[in-house]
Formats: C-alpha cells, structure tokens, sequence
C-alpha cells in the first residue's frame, strides 16, 4: 500500500499518474509513494523503484512534480531504496486493472519462491482463466515481468513476477 | 574513513558495472528472443544496483564527483572489477558459464551485506537481492540444460567452464580494504564465503553432467586494477561519450 495524504486532492493526483510502462496501474496502485510529508502547498513524497535498473523512476518523478505543480503544489521527490519495494504493495484495485489489462497479476511470494525451487506454480491465463500455463522465460518485455503461454487458447502473456 | 568505504564500493559497483556492460553487449544478439530479453534484462539490473553504488560513493567523495565520474572517468589500473566479469562473450555457453560463476558470488555476497552496518550498503544489498535470486535462476537453469542436453552443447559447455574456472578464485580473495571493512562489520567476509561458494557452484555442475575442472591455478589481478587485455576494449566503448563530450548528460 502507498502512502496516504490528509489532503485528498493530493490523492487525486497522485492516482492519475502511472508508470508509463505499466499505464493501467496508478503509482498508488503499485504501491511505490512511501511517504507524503504536507506542508500546506510544499511537499515532500517518497518513492521507490520497483527494480534496482527501473529507467522509469525518472518519468515518474517529473511527472509527480509537474501534476501537483499545476494544481499550485511545490513538490520534492525523494527517492528511498528501503524498505525494499515488494509485489505484495500492488492493492487489490491494482491487481484487477492488471489481470483485465492482460498482465497476470502477482501471486504471493511464497508460489514464486517455490516456483525458484522448481515446484509448479500455478498462474491464470489472463486471456481465457485457465491454469494450464507454463512459463517460457523468467524475464519478459521489463525486468518486472516473466513471459508465460496458455496451454489452452495458446496465447502468450505477461505475469508480473512476486519480488 | 568515507574514503574507505568509496574504495569498497568500486569493489561492487565496479563488478555489477562492468558485467552489466558485457551483457548489454548482447542486445539484439542474444541466440533467441527469450534469451536475448532476459541477459539483457539482467543487464538493467546490474546497472541500477551500480547507479545505487556510486550514487552513493559520490556522496562520500572528497573530490565533489558524481556518478557518472565514477563510472566513466577512472583509468584502466583505477577500476577494481574481477577478470571474471571483463571476459568476452565468445558463446553462448561463455556468456552463461561468466554468468552463473558470478551469479552464485554475488548471490552469496549479498546475503551478506543486507547484514552491513552500513544502512545504505544493507538497503541497496536488500532491494539487490531479490533481483539476483533470479538472475542465479536463470543461469544455473541454463547451465543444466546446455551441459545435459546434446553432446555438442555438453562440450561447449564444459569447455566455457574450464576457460572460465581459474577466474574464480580471485572472487573470495581479501584485498586490505575489504579485510578492514569487514572487521568494522560494513564488508562481506570473503573467505567465509569460499567453501560455500564451491559447494554451490560444484552441485550445479554435477547436475548438469559436467565434470569439476582440476585445476590448482587461478588467475587473478583485477581488484588490485591489473586487468586482462580485454579491459581496455571495455572502457573505449564504455567511456567513449564522456571522453569525446566531457560533461555531457541526457
Ligand atoms: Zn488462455
């Protein structure tokens, strides 16, 4: 879960912007604003980078200052490495837009960590529901996805894989 | 003091960089798109862990650097990168053999740094961890594959790993640095690490039907800035912007 500001507008605008190689999932929907600290109209947010090498961390944090600059905000972003960002922070919210996007959301961490021990992992096709899907490779399109394929309606897609 | 600990941090940023460097190499070369994807994809791990090191080394800088300084304007002697890493891709089975040597290192030094007394050394360890859990997945995954799949990829495969082997045992050896850093609880201990280190890497081999090389002799240099003749080639391409456009930025 991200951080929660007092002030709703605030909220507002942070839930419009996304990590442009993920649109569909709002920066508080993946979980990444840290820490909101309001001082009438300056601001300080935390975020941090779902991977170590994540070239969108940048976008994001121009894109925060520049939405919250237009409704009269003055915003620093900090970045903050710890505690480590985790899947387990995507919300509910955001795991629905990812499933209907076409992304299979993240399981919880315990079926990843098997699946690195080798035992089956089961993941849903995003496509048409089943579980007869085997994974083709542990890295996909961006470092936070693995590619899967449906066994069934023989589509591939993307899982967003539990870190 | 922070001076030592910016000498240390060349020890691990200089490694993630350089392998990051060899694998980004890789783009658009890769034997399938699945591979090419994923070697490349850990390649933009290995530079994010590196942006965290010297972005935090050039903080303890005396000379104000940042870190792109770090990373670019160093001579061939001042970068403390191990010869494992600076290996060229000659194949397949090179770039995956060069991989899982250091995957299963890495893996092993950083479980030890998450325990750093440095926090910001713990917290970048931590956060780097989770992304090298697979990259050694993903490595130690092919090494099976290639040495129990066909008889031609047996032999590369076990070829690769008898070039590769000697670059080892320059991984968990102490250079003064790293000795002070871990007696001050900041640093991994290195050779506490060795036997573990082995007794990964031999079961993977086995697994795989690969044989152990016998070999009593390795080669080492790197972390003391005596570099393979490979370094050289490295750091034209790598530093050709900053040297032919100094201060530029994006
Ligand atoms: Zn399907």
């Amino acid at each position: 879960m991200s951080a929660i500001a007092r002030n709703p507008t605030i909220n507002d605008i942070l839930k419009g912007i996304s990590d442009p190689e993920i649109p569909v999932l709002s920066i508080m929907d993946m979980g990444i604003v840290r820490e909101i600290i309001e001082n009438g109209k300056k601001l300080t947010i935390s975020i941090t980078p779902t991977y170590s090498g994540c070239p969108a961390m940048d976008t994001i944090r121009d894109d925060i200052k520049k939405a919250l600059a237009e409704a009269g905000f003055e915003a620093t972003v900090k970045l903050v490495l710890t505690p480590a960002w985790t899947t387990d922070w995507i919300t509910e919210n955001g795991r629905k837009e990812l499933a209907a996007y076409g992304i299979a959301p993240p399981l919880d961490p315990a079926a990843d960590k098997k699946a690195l021990l080798h035992e089956k992992r089961i993941v849903k096709c995003p496509h048409c529901g089943s579980i007869n899907t085997t994974l083709v490779s542990q890295f996909g399109s961006t470092a936070c996805k693995a590619l899967f394929k449906c066994e069934d309606c023989l589509e591939p897609f993307d899982y967003f894989k539990c870190l | 003091m922070t001076n030592k600990i910016y000498q240390y941090l060349l020890f691990i940023g200089d490694n993630t960089m350089i392998l990051g460097h060899r694998l980004s190499e890789l783009c658009g070369h890769g034997p399938s798109l699945e591979t090419d994807i994923a070697l490349t994809n850990i390649s933009l791990d290995l530079f994010g862990q590196t942006r965290n090191y010297f972005q935090l080394a050039a903080t303890l800088s005396k000379e104000d650097k940042t870190e792109d300084d770090i990373a670019f304007l160093r001579m061939e002697h001042e970068y403390r990168n191990v010869l494992l890493v600076e290996q060229p891709n000659r194949d397949f089975a090179y770039v995956i053999g060069r991989q899982f040597l250091y995957d299963c290192y890495h893996f092993l030094l950083l479980h030890e740094l998450v325990n750093s007394n440095d926090e910001h050394i713990a917290a970048i360890a931590q956060k780097s961890l989770k992304e090298v859990t697979y990259h050694l997945d993903f490595s130690s995954e092919w090494i099976k594959r290639l040495g129990a799949g066909t008889d031609e990829s047996h032999e590369k495969m076990q070829n690769a790993i008898n070039y590769l082997y000697p670059y080892t045992g320059e991984l968990p050896e102490e250079t003064p640095i790293e000795l002070e850093m871990k007696e001050l609880g900041i640093g991994a201990d290195l050779p506490a690490m060795k036997t573990d280190y082995y007794n990964r890497v031999h079961e993977v081999l086995k697994e795989a039907t690969l044989d152990i090389p016998e070999t009593n002799w390795f080669q080492s240099g790197g972390k003391k800035g005596v570099h393979s003749e490979h370094m050289g080639y490295i750091l034209t391409q790598l530093q050709y912007m900053q040297r032919a456009y100094p201060n530029m930025s994006w």
